[in-house]
């Protein structure tokens, strides 16, 4: 192990580190999944080993980075900031490999609880509500994009700075309350605010034809119930395409 | 629809495409944000907002987590927002209700095409192993640039396949359709609604009490809409 060195990160290497994370699953594929991209944003960071560019330390960190690796999109900033930490403080490659392996399923875990069944939901049917209420279309769409990206802008920062400051000891971060306990609170808001959603839209379509709100309203009802009764064997857009064929079939064709 | 027509919505579906998975993910690629979008290159952001809220529902049941195989949805949101914009001014009574399905239609095969892509990277990874083993520099960049670079193909071919596909065909039933007009909505709403119930009743297990408090919303929420 080479002798351990606390380094600042220089602002253009963080923010170079920072703006790569956002093409992080750039070459996703199912070899190596989000490894090369993990490298990729690590790079800047990279550079600054013993050697630069040309260095051996260098060449052998990326190679390093580049393995398998998974995690969720937003969260890999998290071990990009601490692998970034654990190369430039010199840390065994064996430890450095272990320590990169056991990253995967936490960020993997937390990220998907956290932002698709979460914070994505909890936007997406915040927007639909002020779709809903009458809102314009720029009106709804900056009640999402802004949202949703204050969260995920917020979460790449935060997830890069923490895992430069901890380094190997990042494990800690992933105990933070918001992580823990905000997906909890998220998807209870977004249940409040799914259920508020439905009817609402159902009355901003069909407003001017108001004697078919009941009967789409039982409709949907009955369709809802079968489709969580055959979970995993059908899914509500393929049945919807399927109805829509029928409908199709129905009404062009000259019976 | 003319290649002027298309073309614009072709770059669309690229950069929206792109925005899915591999850059920058802010979610312009979100049903309600992308229909939107095309619907005002078409002539009508409200139209493309109609379908965008209507495939947003559609879109709230498939999570996009990790490897798992799910439908595209910003290419898909452009052809569907697009295609209602651009019939709106007829008022056809099918229009919502085809476009919603060439927007389904184009979500999986966008879906696929993702699939190929990331197949595609694969190979191309395995190709330069060596390469990445060796810490070399030009063999990452040139992965995420390649990755990058392919996936905006992918998105813009799938829209302009999938717009010159589906519009013939549109327009034919857009024209023929004899289903009354709110009957026609009724029931594209009817699935929308019930897709995106079912996905949160499913979604809200998650969190203890969620489940009430969706009923709860939903007990407000036809309240309000009654006194509206």
């Amino acid at each position: 192990m080479t002798e351990k060195r606390i380094q600042a990160l220089p602002f253009r290497t963080r923010a170079a580190m920072l703006a790569r994370l956002f093409a992080v699953q750039g070459s996703w594929n199912y070899e190596i999944l989000m490894g090369t991209g993990i490298g990729f944003c690590a790079e800047p960071a990279l550079r600054l080993l013993p050697g630069g560019l040309q260095g051996v330390a260098y060449r052998e960190a990326l190679a390093r980075q580049v393995q398998y690796f998974n995690s969720h999109p937003y969260l890999a900033a998290i071990a990009v900031g601490a692998l970034a930490r654990a190369e430039l403080d010199g840390e065994s490659p064996a430890h450095i490999e272990r320590f990169r392996t056991a990253l995967c399923g936490p960020l993997g875990s937390v990220g998907d609880r956290l932002i698709w069944a979460g914070w994505l939901p909890l936007c997406s049917v915040l927007s639909l509500v002020a779709f809903a209420l009458g809102a314009a279309p720029l009106t709804t769409l900056l009640v999402f994009l802004m949202l949703y990206n204050v969260g995920q802008l917020g979460l790449r920062i935060w997830g890069l700075n923490v895992g430069w400051t901890q380094g190997m000891r990042v494990a800690s971060a992933l105990g933070h309350p918001a992580l823990r306990q905000g997906p909890i609170h998220i998807t209870r808001a977004a249940a409040v605010l799914g259920g508020l959603a439905l009817p609402l839209l159902l009355h901003r379509f069909l407003e001017e034809s108001r004697p078919l709100i009941g009967l789409t309203t039982v409709a949907a009802l009955i369709v809802a119930a079968g489709l969580v009764k055959l979970h995993g064997r059908l899914e509500g857009s393929r049945l919807a395409l399927l109805g829509l064929a029928l409908l199709a079939g129905y009404s062009v064709i000259p019976w | 629809m003319n290649v002027a027509e298309v073309l614009p919505l072709a770059f669309l579906g690229a950069v929206l495409g792109l925005d899915v998975v591999s850059f920058p993910q802010a979610m312009i690629s979100r049903p309600i944000v992308a229909s939107t979008l095309a619907g005002s290159l078409a002539g009508s952001a409200t139209s493309g907002l109609l379908a965008g809220a209507l495939l947003e529902l559609f879109a709230l049941e498939m999570l996009a987590v990790g490897a798992s195989r799910y439908p595209e949805w910003g290419t898909a949101s452009v052809v569907g927002g697009a295609m209602f914009a651009g019939m709106q001014p007829a008022n056809w009574a099918g229009a919502l209700p085809v476009s919603i399905a060439a927007a389904l239609l184009t979500a999986w095969l966008g879906g696929w095409s993702m699939y190929l892509l990331r197949r595609g990277n694969g190979v191309l990874a395995r190709q330069r192993l060596q390469e990445l083993g060796a810490g070399s520099r030009s063999a990452v960049l040139g992965l995420q640039v390649t990755g990058l670079t392919a996936d905006f193909i992918r998105g813009g071919l799938v829209t302009l396949l999938a717009t010159l596909a589906f519009a013939p065909a549109a327009q034919y039933a857009g024209r023929e359709w004899a289903f009354g007009t709110a009957r026609s909505e009724a029931l594209v709403l009817a699935l929308a609604v019930a897709t995106a119930g079912a996905a949160g009743w499913r979604l809200f297990h998650a969190a203890p009490g969620a489940r009430w408090l969706f009923l709860g919303g939903a007990a407000a929420g036809s309240a309000l809409a009654a006194l509206r």
